[in-house]
């Protein structure tokens, strides 16, 4: 069976060399690596963000060659800034990702978004605020899911609720999920696969658990697994 | 914007261009008992130009401010603060008093190029997601530098009345010009609204920040440069023929987002029906204040719109603070 997604080949000057990857349907890859190891580079070369050169397929379809109406149901892409400069509704902004009005409905439902759907979203908590923009990537169904830091700014019941709707969606509607994460325990709970990137390169692609205990993650972040918890190697 | 809203603006739009037609209305209809011929000229020679130049030049202010404000994604980004009129004036006036071209499609070109010139510096300084303060400075930086070539332009020019000559048109007219002009203003500004209408979606998408309309598949670069070459081409074809006016840019696209539940780029289509329509009303007040003579309408909206202005940068600090 073809891959759901195909990159090949994806560079950005300084910050992504030569990196390839591809995605089954129903698939959530984490992707983990220190700060500056290109992880949003990776998603923004997927996305097309800033002219990446490489290949790029989305069940066979390169979304570069096909206009918005057809690429918002290809891919989506949630940036880890939360910054928005106009006070838009809540459910104006949501909409605005060009999701129809019965997705935009159940999605604010599935992110419990309903009491404050018609309020302006710079009256919202940091929270709030970043599961308004996580509806808005979700809320028009794209096959492929790019996550930059999506439980960040959530508290914990969110963050567990957040990973857990995206496996239980992925797995009933056959979308696929790359995320960028900086919680190993979460990546290695909801991740089918963990990605280890380094200088603007994956280092270990594989099964969580293994890549967990496995030699990169030592040598890129300098921790190491003790128990249930994380030391930095001395 | 609803239907409702749409009707009233057009009905407003319809009640405010025959106003501007008719009013002061007794001294027309004296003449028409008397010559209806001259009454006719009168009618159609120099009302009907200044009527319809207020709402074009009006609508392109309001529409180019929308989506200069959606570009920048700043509710102070406009013509004027961002020198764009400034700097359509200086190349008018160095196309007419340095090089000697008076033609209206001369003028037109030389303004259109200053609004260009004026946007790429702006661009070039404060950078296409500018702070507001940044935005400002350089706004205001770029205006004073375009003012000051503007009178250094005017001093050197052969002709001892160019000052004179050009203090009415710097300050902003409506008043005597031919059909003529103001198709020459005209033609150029429903160009921009027409083609700027069709950056309505993108515009809006860039509410959600450049790297998602670009993973929306929305050209960033080209938007901006779109966007840049239009308003150039609206505002510096009007500043070409009736002068440099301010604040009409600033306020009608507040107004307009209030109609569109803040959509940046939707505001673009109302801004333009109500900087017409704040421009035809200014040039009204104008024309019927009891001061014994018509006022340069640049006054007019910059006394009516600098107070807005300082209500709009307390209101910012204000929300700011709290």
């Amino acid at each position: 069976m073809n891959p759901m997604l195909e990159a090949r080949a994806l560079s950005l000057p300084d910050r992504l060399h030569d990196v390839s990857l591809t995605l089954k349907t129903g698939e959530l890859a984490c992707l983990i690596g220190p700060n500056g190891s290109g992880k949003t580079s990776l998603l923004h070369a997927i996305a097309g963000i800033g002219a990446p050169s490489g290949e790029v397929r989305i069940d066979g379809i390169a979304p570069r060659t096909v206009g918005p109406t057809e690429r918002i149901r290809l891919l989506s892409f949630l940036p880890a800034t939360r910054e928005l400069r106009w006070p838009l509704l809540v459910r104006d902004l949501i909409l605005l990702g060009g999701a129809n009005s019965d997705e935009v409905a159940g999605t604010i439902a599935a992110l419990e978004l309903g009491p404050v759907a018609e309020r302006r979203i710079d009256r919202l908590s940091t929270g709030e605020r970043s599961r308004v923009l996580i509806a808005r990537a979700l809320a028009p169904r794209p096959r492929l899911l790019l996550l930059d830091e999506p439980t960040a700014n959530l508290d914990p019941l969110w963050q567990i609720r957040l990973m857990t709707l995206l496996k239980a969606r992925l797995g009933a509607t056959g979308q696929a999920a790359l995320v960028a994460i900086h919680d190993l325990d979460a990546a290695a709970r909801y991740g089918d696969r963990i990605i280890v990137m380094d200088e603007g390169r994956i280092v270990a692609d594989g099964d969580p658990a293994a890549i967990l205990d496995g030699p990169q993650v030592r040598q890129v972040f300098g921790i190491e697994r003790a128990g249930n918890e994380w030391r930095p190697v001395v | 914007m609803n239907r409702t809203t749409a009707a009233l603006l057009t009905l407003a739009l319809a009640i405010a261009f025959l106003a501007s037609l008719l009013l002061p209305w007794a001294s027309l209809l004296d003449l028409f008992g008397e010559d209806r011929e001259l009454a006719t000229a009168l009618l159609v020679e120099l009302r009907l130009p200044r009527a319809a130049l207020a709402l074009i030049y009006g609508a392109t202010l309001g529409a180019s401010g929308a989506a200069i404000q959606a570009l920048f994604a700043n509710p102070l980004a406009s013509p004027d603060l961002t020198g764009t009129t400034s700097g359509a004036a200086l190349g008018a006036v160095v196309t007419a008093y340095l090089l000697g071209f008076t033609a209206p499609i001369a003028l037109s070109i030389g303004a259109v190029a200053g609004a260009l010139g004026a946007l790429a510096l702006l661009l070039a300084l404060a950078g296409p997601r500018a702070e507001t303060a940044t935005l400002l400075l350089s706004g205001l930086a770029i205006s004073a530098l375009a003012g000051a070539l503007t009178t250094l332009a005017l001093a050197l020019a052969p002709s001892p009345f160019a000052f004179y000559d050009a203090y009415d048109w710097l300050m902003g007219s409506l008043v005597d010009r031919s059909l003529a002009q103001t198709a020459f203003a005209a033609l150029p500004a429903l160009l921009t609204m027409i083609l700027l209408l069709r950056l309505v979606r993108p515009l809006d998408r860039l509410a959600l920040g450049e790297d998602v309309a670009q993973s929306l598949g929305h050209d960033v670069g080209a938007l901006r440069l779109q966007v840049v070459c239009l308003t150039a081409l609206g505002v510096g074809a009007c500043v070409a023929i009736c002068g440099a006016i301010g604040f009409i840019g600033l306020v009608a696209p507040i107004f307009g987002r209030r109609l569109t539940g803040g959509h940046p780029g939707r505001a673009i289509l109302p801004a333009a029906a109500i900087g017409a329509l704040l421009l035809t009303a200014a040039d009204l007040v104008a024309r019927t204040a009891p001061l014994g003579r018509t006022l340069p309408i640049g006054v007019v909206t910059a006394l009516l719109g600098a107070p807005f202005f300082l209500w709009l940068v307390a209101h910012m600090r204000w929300r700011l603070q709290s």
